[in-house]
Parts: structure tokens; sequence; C-alpha cells
């Protein structure tokens, strides 16, 4: 047996310490050391992006980053972006474009639209698709995902 | 995907991490984790110790200094392609980072772990060679610096011990200089890389690299190309001339589901063209 490590994590604002396996990936100690499952795993393999969180305000592929290199970290998921009655503007864009039809994607999708709209507020269409380009959607072709993140910066994303 | 047990142990500087590289067993520096972790999860590699090296302030940021910039290796991808001061000085460098995988893979690799993991597909390698990088070195035995164009070995091998650790990446500014590359759709790694850089006095080109990544193993030189565009006025005649004969004689080129050998010689062409034109776009 590997010695467990201790980690303190901040998820959406709420500090968890825990002792862990190192070999426990970020994407597992979120879904199920915290019940945060609204971060998916899609491939597993570092491809679609389905797993996508913010560490220390930066996507990341969270089936890709160890918990215990998040150690000392504020992570954000999915849960930590507006809520069922106050939408974040990036939701109620994915809402009114429809942006999604299974919504396996749509968290890692809102996370990477986010991160894109906090370093280029107003992007083109051309610098949308570049900045969602490690996510992939098996069902609505990104147009309406490309019109949901429009709609976003239209308003104005703040983080 | 679950890797096989290893203790994780976090370094908190360069000469922590050397120490603790050589003393424990079966280690492994872990810098943005996104080849290493990737390789773990399908048990292709199964360390028993992982040594971070992601939060030692000593490896990273970009720097200027007596003439010659420095990136430190554990400087993320997006750092680089967002820095003003490689903007400014080197931007086939800032260029080259942006061209890497996607937003998030940007966000969490780094420059040493690309150098080391040497990957065939890589990026950075190719410009590496182009502006004609050389690398320090710190392990066990002290300092040594090693020239790009003998770092890069063979696949996914480098002139680096087991208790090595690259510190940063030294070059001197350029501003004539570019990087041309055929994505793989899915994963964004290079079909075929071509970093071309030159040298105009008097109207003609005094010197060349071109650096070559996605064709064979390991990222390579281009000699023959080099040699054709010497001399010659940086024209579309010569760049045509030159960008003709690439790739010639390489033997062992790649051919994998993506793209044939026979498809990646003609892309060797073409995107050795490109990079040449952007490099004469920026003389
Ligand atoms: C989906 C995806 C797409 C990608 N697309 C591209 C692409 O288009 N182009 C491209 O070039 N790359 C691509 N990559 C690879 C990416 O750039 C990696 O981040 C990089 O190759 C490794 O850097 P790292 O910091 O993540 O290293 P790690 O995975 O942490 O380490 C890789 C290896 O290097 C060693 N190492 C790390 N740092 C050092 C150091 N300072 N000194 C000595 N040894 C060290 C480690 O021990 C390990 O063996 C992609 C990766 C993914 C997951
Ligand atoms: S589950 Fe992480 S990238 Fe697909
Ligand atoms: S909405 Fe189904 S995968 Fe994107």
């Amino acid at each position: 047996m590997s010695e467990k490590a201790t980690v303190s994590i901040t998820v959406n604002g709420k500090v968890h310490e825990e002792e862990v396996e190192p070999r426990l990936l970020l994407v597992h100690f979120l879904r199920e050391h915290l019940g945060l499952t609204g971060t998916h795993v899609g491939c597993d393999t570092s491809q679609c992006g389905a797993c996508t969180v913010h560490i220390d305000g930066a996507s990341a592929k969270s089936c890709t980053v160890f918990a215990a290199q998040a150690d000392g970290s504020e992570v954000t998921t999915i849960e930590g972006v507006g809520s069922q009655d106050n939408l974040h503007p990036m939701q109620e864009g994915f809402w009114e474009e429809h942006g999604l039809q299974c919504g396996y994607c749509t968290p890692g999708m809102i996370m990477s639209a986010i991160n894109l709209l906090n370093e280029n507020p107003k992007p083109t269409e051309k610098e949308i698709r570049e900045g969602i380009a490690g996510n992939l959607c098996r069902c609505t072709g990104y147009q309406h995902i490309v019109k949901a993140v429009q709609y976003a910066a239209e308003k104005g994303v703040v983080r | 995907m679950i890797p096989t047990e290893f203790d994780y142990k976090r370094a908190t500087s360069l000469d922590e991490a050397i120490q603790l590289l050589s003393s424990s067993s079966e280690a492994k520096l872990l810098a943005g984790g996104h080849s290493l972790i990737p390789l773990m999860k399908l048990r292709l590699s199964e360390p028993e110790t992982l040594v971070d090296i992601g939060r030692i302030p000593d490896i990273k940021g970009i720097r200027e200094r007596e003439g010659k910039i420095g990136i430190g290796a554990g400087t993320t991808h997006h750092e680089v392609e967002t820095s003003d001061l490689l903007r400014e000085k080197a931007p086939v460098v800032a260029d080259c980072a942006g061209e890497i995988g996607d937003p998030q893979v940007r966000n969490r690799g780094t420059l040493g772990g690309s150098l080391a993991h040497a990957d065939p597909a890589a990026d950075y390698p190719a410009v590496m060679l182009a502006i004609d990088a050389e690398f320090h070195i710190k392990g066990g035995n002290g300092w040594r610096t090693v020239k790009a164009s003998d770092f890069f070995q063979d696949m996914f091998t480098v002139d680096l011990a087991d208790d090595e650790i690259i510190v940063n990446a030294m070059f001197d500014p350029i501003q004539s200089a570019s990087y041309a590359k055929l994505h793989q759709r899915a994963s964004h790694y290079a079909i075929i890389g071509v970093a071309a850089a030159l040298g105009v006095e008097n109207g003609l080109i005094q010197w060349a690299r071109l650096g070559l990544t996605g064709a064979i193993g390991y990222a390579v030189r281009m000699p023959n190309v080099e040699e054709a565009l010497i001399g010659k006025q940086p024209e579309q005649d010569t760049i045509d001339a030159a960008a003709g004969i690439a790739g010639d004689g390489l033997e062992d080129i790649n051919s994998d589901l993506h793209a044939s050998a026979e498809y990646r010689r003609a892309m060797i062409k073409v995107f050795t063209r490109r990079a040449l034109e952007g490099a004469v776009a920026r003389l």
C-alpha cells in the first residue's frame, strides 16, 4: 500500500480536508468523495472535456489531474456556477439558445466557455470555437453552443 | 481507468526535487501530468514514486537576461502563449505554445514536460531546434547544458539521466521565425509541424534552421533545406525550391491511422513552404 496523502482542497468555496490515495483522480474526488456529480466522465482519456473544472481559476480536465496535485487549490465545479433560480449568464445562454441536447457535455462545456470569457470577454466566433476545442459534443453540432456563448458574452459574464 | 499505486511527494525546491528523485525507487517527475497521467491510467507507465514539481517557483516564468530569453521548464503552455515578452521578442515560441492541444491542456502542460517526454508529434521540439535553444539541466552531479540539436535522440528518448531535471530553455531573441502545423483534428497533436528561422543580411539569407516534428520518431533539423536557402534572396522562388526538397532522403517516415507515410512526405513540403513564408513575412 502506498502512503496516503492529506489534501485540503477548496471546492466551490468550501474547504475539504481528506486523506486520499495518491492515485485518486480529482474527478473521482469530486464525484465520489464529495458527491458533486455534475462533473462528468466522458472519455477518461483526456480528450472530451466533460470533466472540465476550474483549478485556481483556469480550466482543467479533472480526469487528468490527481487530487493530490490540487492540494491547496481552489476548485470550481458546475455546482459552483449559478443555481436553479439564479442561473449564471452562461447557463442562461445554454437555456435560451438550446445549447444542449442530452446534456452530457454541458457542464464541461460551460466551464470551458466561462474560462474563455474570463480571458476574452468579447470573443469572435472563431475564438469561441477555439475556446471550446477541448470539449466534444456528440449531439448539437456545436452551432447552438457557439450561440449560447455569444449570448453570455453579450450579457457580460462575471466570474 | 485507475493507475497503479505510487507514493506522492511534492517538492518545494529544485534541490529537494533532485534529492527526492535520487533517493526514491522507480521515481518519476510529475509536472503538468498531461503526458504522464494518461500513460499511467493505461498502465503503460507504473512509477513507484511521483515527485511533483508543479509548485516549484524556481522553474517557472519567462525572463530576459543578458540579451537571452529563458523559459522555466515549469511554465505552462498557456503562460508561454500569452507572454508579452515572447510576443515581442520571440513570437514563434508563443505561436507554437498556442498551437498545442486545447485550452485545458495548455493550462496544465509545461515546456519541461513536453521536452522530456519527446512525443514524436510534440510541437515544441521543432521550434526549439529552429531557434537553436539550449536546455539547462540539473541533477545529482550538478549542472549541464545541452543543445536542442543534441537533446532529442529517438522516439520518447532524450539526453536526460534519471536524476536530472530540465530547469529552463534559453535562446536568443528572434523575429524572423515561424511555425506551421498540420493538426490531427481530435487530439490537435502535429501530423506534421515545421519551424523555420532565417537570418538575412544585405538582402541574402545568411543562415537558416528548419525543425521538423511528426515526420519520424523524433524532431530533426532539415539540413538539405537549410543549405538550399543560404546565399539566396528571401523570395518566393527560393522558398518554393527549398520546400520542394524538404523531407527528401528522410527514412522511416511515420505512418498511422491519421496519415500515411506518403501523405506525410507531401505535407512536409507544404508545411515547410508555409513556415518559410511565415518567417520571411517577419523579416
Ligand atoms: C488531449 C491532449 C492533447 C495534446 N496535444 C498536444 C499537442 O498538440 N502538441 C503537443 O506538443 N503536446 C500535446 N499534448 C501533450 C502536452 O503538451 C503535455 O502537457 C506535455 O507533453 C507534457 O507536459 P507536462 O507538464 O504535462 O508533463 P508530465 O506529463 O507531467 O511529464 C511528462 C514526462 O516528462 C517528465 N518531466 C516533466 N517535467 C520535467 C522536467 N522539468 N525535467 C525533466 N523531466 C520532466 C516526467 O517525468 C514525464 O516523464 C497533449 C496532451 C493531451 C492530454
Ligand atoms: S473525461 Fe476527462 S477529458 Fe474526457
Ligand atoms: S449535448 Fe449531448 S453531448 Fe453535447
